[in-house]
């Protein structure tokens, strides 16, 4: 029994991860009809960037928020200077593009910061909580995993619900064409998009990293089961990327857990698991698509 | 001009007396690749007036009047809003300068809610006081009723009244309409042209009436242009176009 509680909480605290990169590759995907394939280094670009600060004595928290800000300014300039002049064209272009970007900043990053492990501080700690004589697998950090992820979705969920350029952001993303005749600077709109996108990316990848180790290509697990979140979810959907990257999560740490040789088996799970979907729901399990379509 | 009403007038009619040229083009012509759908074309849409521009399937309405908003660049001509050349002005900077464009196929948000969409309408003025939207609302109480709902559940009417309440809260000096009575019942296009009329009298509005339906369009319009393969062919009031049973039958189909 506290076996299985102790997967299911690992399943969760690592699914809420799942969600958070999941959730920037539907913010992007929504607005621009790309697929960010470089989301991952662009995740890890920031995570460096904070590990540089930390190794320079500075604290946690304060190189998260200028890795978070880095993020931001990364993501707008990406979209500004190297997906502006392929948004709405021919999609091959678009993927291209994404992947050369993927190559091309992993690369970077390897060049400017190396490319062997170093390891990442968690800021609290990595001892499960005791319950009793025992110890279960929720930690201090998972908690703080979770509760990073949480809040900063009830943040995206107040701007689009409850501020004017939250609404201007939506319907920039749903018609770009109808949102410009009605006054809406979409050009800006795309921008801020990507910005905040790479933000929840660059969350993520912190979060990952935290009492781990690092090194240019260490998100790129987390690329694969992002993606496959994010279209379990339906890829238009931010509830969808949540709930595919909570199940995700959920699904990995049981399958690690339970079944022989399990965490062998994780990786090619996630594929299993995601075209079992697709056979069920072409279109993810939070597709939109017939609203999109009338 | 009609007394507007105070903070909640739907138009802005900016002092423009009526019959002023207010929306001049000026030899417009577009082309999509070689193909030419507007050949040197010359109008106006007078203030406080229903301008209707009739033709068939293919004529190049919809180029005319996405040409006007910047939506397509032009090869040639001008485009004049009160004297003013807004040929190259962006397309986001079109309504602020007193143009509402209604797109062919309505173009709700259908993603959005009914307030939402209007909303967005509202955006770029900044702050907007709730009587207006109120006023909208009166203007069309079948999509009061469905003020929370998402656009896509609204009937085609409903989207109809919904985008052209939406291009109201901009406070337009000129509407520009492409193809609203598509789809629609004849009462239904009946009742939203009677609106029209009423705004136009009243509030001194003026519109651009892009219409295949020319009986519909005439019935309401002051002017007609007939397009024919990116030509204008005739001007006239709406009631010699309506007497003119030759042109009739050549380009408008009744
Ligand atoms: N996006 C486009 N690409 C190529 N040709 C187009 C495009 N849009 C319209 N056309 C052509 O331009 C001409 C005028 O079309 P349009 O302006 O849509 O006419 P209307 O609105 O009067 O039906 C037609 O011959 C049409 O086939
Ligand atoms: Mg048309």
């Amino acid at each position: 029994m506290s076996y299985f509680v102790n997967v299911t909480l690992t399943g969760l605290t690592q699914g809420m991860i799942y969600a958070a990169f999941a959730l920037a590759l539907v913010l992007i995907w929504r607005s621009t009809r790309i697929v960010n394939f470089a989301q991952g280094s662009m995740a890890a670009a920031t995570t460096f960037i904070a590990l540089a600060l930390v190794q320079a004595g500075w604290s946690y928290w304060l190189a998260l928020v200028v890795a978070l800000a880095s993020g931001f300014v990364l993501g707008a300039i990406i979209e500004r200077v190297i997906i502006r002049p392929v948004e709405g064209g021919n999609e091959l272009n678009a993927v291209i593009v994404a992947l050369g970007l993927f190559v091309a900043l992993q690369a970077g990053i390897a060049i400017v910061f190396g490319s062997s492990f170093q390891s990442f501080p968690a800021p609290f700690g990595l001892e499960g909580f005791s319950v009793g004589d025992r110890r279960i697998a929720l930690t201090p950090n998972g908690i703080y995993i979770i509760g990073a992820v949480i809040v900063t979705m009830l943040l995206l969920v107040a701007l689009f619900r409850f501020t004017r350029v939250g609404l201007a952001m939506r319907a920039s993303a749903f018609s770009q064409e109808v949102s410009r005749l009605l006054g809406v600077k979409v050009g800006g709109m795309l921008t801020l998009g990507w910005g905040l996108a790479a933000v929840v990316g660059s969350l993520a990848g912190l979060l990952i990293a935290g009492g781990g180790f690092v090194y240019p290509a260490y998100m790129d697990s987390l690329i694969v089961f992002g993606f496959v979140a994010a279209i379990i979810g339906g890829l238009d959907s931010p509830v969808g990327a949540i709930v595919g990257g909570l199940i995700l999560g959920l699904a990995l740490s049981y399958i690690s857990g339970y079944a022989p040789r399990g965490s062998s088996l994780v990786t090619i799970s996630a594929l299993v698991i995601l075209m079992v979907v697709l056979l069920v729901r072409p279109g993810g399990l939070f597709s939109s698509t017939t609203a999109r379509r009338a | 001009m009609a007394e507007a009403h105070g903070a909640t007038a739907v138009s802005a009619t900016g002092g423009t007396a009526t019959g002023t040229r207010l929306l001049e083009v000026e030899g417009l012509t577009s082309a999509y690749g070689p193909v030419r759908a507007l050949d040197g074309v010359t109008l106006s849409a007078e203030a406080g007036r229903i301008t209707a521009v009739l033709g068939a399937n293919g004529a190049g309405k919809t180029t005319l009047l996405r040409t006007i908003s910047g939506l397509v660049r032009p090869v040639a001509g001008r485009v004049l809003l009160d004297g003013k050349d807004i040929t190259k002005a962006p397309v986001e900077a079109m309504v602020s300068k007193g143009m509402a464009h209604v797109p062919e196929g309505r173009g709700v948000i259908a993603e959005l809610t009914v307030d939402e969409n209007l909303r967005v309408g509202s955006l770029f003025r900044g702050k907007v006081a709730k009587s207006e939207f109120d006023r909208i609302y009166d203007l069309f109480p079948r999509i009061a009723e469905r003020r929370n709902n998402h656009a896509h559940t609204l009937s085609g009417g409903e989207r109809q009244m919904l985008v052209i309440g939406r291009a109201l809260l901009a406070q337009p000096r000129i509407l520009l309409l492409d193809e609203p009575s598509l789809g629609l019942a004849p009462r239904i296009v009946a009742q939203i042209f009677g609106l029209l009329r009423q705004l136009v009298d009243s509030e001194g509005l003026s519109v651009l009436l892009v219409e295949q339906n020319a009986r519909s369009a005439l019935s309401v319009a002051d002017v007609g242009v007939v397009l024919n393969l990116g030509r204008v062919v005739v001007t006239d009031s709406a009631s010699a176009l309506m007497g003119d049973e030759d042109l009739r039958h050549a380009y408008l189909g009744f």
